[in-house]
């Protein structure tokens, strides 16, 4: 791979990448079982540089802001390429967020350029405020022909003969604004720097290094922290592939396993978990005989493996296993939310190793990640190489907030110096998640501080994004609570969201107003719902500008209140 | 050539039918303002499931992105028709 500590930034290194491998193949993109295109690096750097040349002659300078609102496939990769060769800023925004969301972050972020997919900007211009959308230049990919594109350029069309003029930047330079949550409330916009990267990339590919020829599956959004590290920069500073999947159906992820001899894919919990289940239901259908053959298969597999693993003895004791996933992979990247230790262990126990870490996207990627030096699936393992964790306030149990110090810590929050005051203090990312460090120098996660919950698709929800969506209920006042942040529980599973009604004087909760909310509920995408409420006759602690004291009315409902007070919608 | 177009009231009723048999819960019990997540008790990826299953059945290709956002059958059989 490259040496990356002689790097100042992205651009530099990406574009040594593309030199070192021009004969290596660095993406293919499928779409279920249909293979679409395949690039050496050669080729993206044919197809990369003008567009970067265009860019620039556009009036695009180093800093500017580029967004990217796409899926994963390889335009994604080939723009943030331009833009960083051009000195610019990637703003990487998730393609599920609506188009009034996009709007928001658009603006909030300043972008100068984006880059979206076709029927993304569909939906963008036909939102109620895309007439303040002040974007220069918008390129869209995949346009049909014939239709009108509302003022944007076709991405296909958008280059210039020229060579682009290469621009510097330093490691202490805006690479990245990563949105860590919010548009309904305070967008949290994450710079990360070059630097951040950089590190990044060296401290991940230490412990799992890429190499020309290593394929690397996939299937999460580019604008995901983890692909954007294990399906972008780590692969491309060591000449490997990344096959993009533009699909998450299980069978044909299952199929592309097989078909390109995947290396290594990053995955959230649920879609571990549905691969989990897949394979569960597979062996209990396994005729009697086989069943017990491949149950003392299983055995010694565990037996053999307990202290620590070894690749090439479980693929020949569970060869079919490891056949169904193409016979080549070294390890499952799982991250965005937290994962169940049970499902850890069972794909450990059949000699497929799930990279679990713990990570946040002030932070980079990663900051802990497991080593199997033995294997612990209580736990999100140790720091990585560079990184520095203690407990802050521990209580008797050792126990208290996960404070984060390292390389690859973000410089601030966009235009938000208090909130970056409050999460960065003393030098120290303040991660807002409980935790404590056992003797072995392990991580074990144990809730949240936060009003916030993550699901197993990786979606950090923060309840004031949701709030809006009750506006003019029939009640006096009402919010949203993380349901551990009212009831605090050592757990990062089974999250909930509640709603608290605090009705007009003298009404009750009736059929009508439980209508509302579940009509309203309904409206809202399926991982942002609440799942119950709770009634509250008393009013709202509110601060001197009106805005609800969370913490302290959480604290009045945890006291006066059970759990089991929630009434299920 | 003749083409026969369904109406969106056929194509409703065969995607209610086809969900019902696909997850095991009765006909009657599924409306087409719906929510399938809540009414089918089903994630995302069994929902990608389901969509697997109707476009076998319409013999249309229906990409992922096409459904994020869609949580009710009857929006789900205006996406589905507007493909036939």
């Amino acid at each position: 791979m490259l040496d990356l500590t002689k790097y100042e930034s992205l651009g530099a290194a990406l574009r040594d990448a593309v030199a070192r491998w021009p004969d290596e193949v660095c993406l293919i993109e499928a779409d279920r079982e249909r293979e679409k295109s395949r690039l050496t690096y050669r080729q993206f750097q044919e197809a990369a540089e003008p567009l970067a040349a265009a860019l620039e002659d556009s009036g695009f300078a180093a800093g500017d802001r580029a967004a990217i609102i796409m899926t994963n496939q390889p335009k994604w990769l080939i723009s943030a390429y331009a833009v960083f060769f051009a000195g610019g800023v990637v703003v990487p925004l998730d393609y599920k967020l609506s188009a009034k969301e996009h709007l928001q972050l658009l603006a909030h972020s300043k972008s100068k350029v984006l880059f979206v997919e076709y029927p993304l900007w569909r939906a963008i211009t036909q939102a109620a405020d895309f007439s303040a959308l002040a974007v220069q230049t918008v390129l869209v990919t995949e346009a049909p022909p014939n239709v009108g594109l509302a003022g944007a350029r076709r991405w296909e069309e958008f280059h210039a003969a020229r060579a682009p003029e290469f621009r510097l930047r330093s490691r202490q330079d805006m690479a990245c604004i990563v949105y860590s949550s919010g548009t309904g409330g305070r967008p949290k916009g994450c710079v990360l720097t070059h630097g951040n990267y950089l590190e990044q990339c060296r401290a991940l590919t230490a412990l799992y290094p890429f190499w020309p020829g290593v394929r690397y599956l996939s299937i999460l959004p580019t604008n995901h922290a983890i692909d954007f590290m294990v399906g972008f920069i780590g692969p491309f500073t060591c000449g490997a592939t990344v096959v993009h999947l533009r699909t998450l159906r299980p069978e044909f992820v299952r199929e592309a396993f097989t078909r390109y001899k995947i290396t290594y894919m990053s995955l959230v919990p649920l879609v571990l978990g549905n691969l989990q289940k897949g394979l569960q239901q597979r062996f209990a259908e396994l005729p009697p005989l086989k069943r017990k053959i491949f149950n003392a298969l299983l055995a010694a597999n565990k037996r053999l493996t307990r202290r620590r693993p070894n690749l090439a003895l479980s693929r020949r004791l569970l060869k079919q296993v490891h056949q169904a996933f193409g016979g080549e992979l070294r390890a499952l990247f799982v991250g965005g939310a937290f994962t169940e230790p049970q499902t850890l262990q069972f794909f450990y126990e059949l000699g497929i190793q799930v990279a679990n870490g713990y990570g946040l996207t002030e932070a980079g990627t990663a900051v802990t990640l497991n080593d199997f030096n033995p294997v612990r699936t209580d736990t999100v393992g140790r720091p990585l190489p560079g990184v520095e964790l203690r407990i802050a306030e521990p209580d008797a149990e050792g126990i208290g907030e996960v404070a984060v110090r390292s390389n690859t810590v973000m410089s601030h929050y966009l235009d938000d110096p208090e909130l970056t005051a409050e999460t960065i203090v003393d030098g120290w990312l303040m991660t807002g998640d409980f935790g404590r460090i056992d003797d072995a120098g392990h991580l074990q996660l144990l809730g949240r501080k936060k009003n916030m919950i993550v699901t197993s698709e990786g979606k950090n929800i923060y309840p004031e994004d949701i709030e809006n969506s009750f506006a003019g209920l029939a009640v006096k006042e009402y919010c949203i609570f993380a349901a551990n942040f009212v009831w605090p529980q050592r757990s990062m599973v089974g999250e909930q969201l509640v709603l608290v009604l605090h009705p007009e004087t003298g009404r009750a909760v009736d059929d009508a107003l439980r209508a509302e909310i579940s009509r309203r509920n309904m409206h809202l995408l399926n991982y942002k719902r609440v799942s119950g409420y709770v009634v509250w006759d008393r009013d709202f602690p509110r601060t001197a500008s009106m805005k609800i004291k969370r913490a302290v009315l959480a604290e009045e409902i945890g006291k006066a209140l059970d759990r089991a007070a929630v009434v299920s919608l | 050539m003749n083409v026969i177009v369904k109406t969106i009231e056929q194509t409703t009723e065969e995607i209610l039918t086809l969900a019902a048999t696909h997850f095991k819960v009765p006909r009657a019990g599924l409306q087409a303002s719906d929510d399938f997540y809540k009414k089918l008790g089903i994630d995302s990826l069994q929902a990608l499931e389901l969509l697997t299953r109707l476009e076998n059945h319409f013999g249309v290709e229906l990409p992922d992105y096409e459904v994020q956002g869609v949580s009710d059958f009857s929006t789900l059989a205006s996406r589905i028709q507007a493909r036939l």
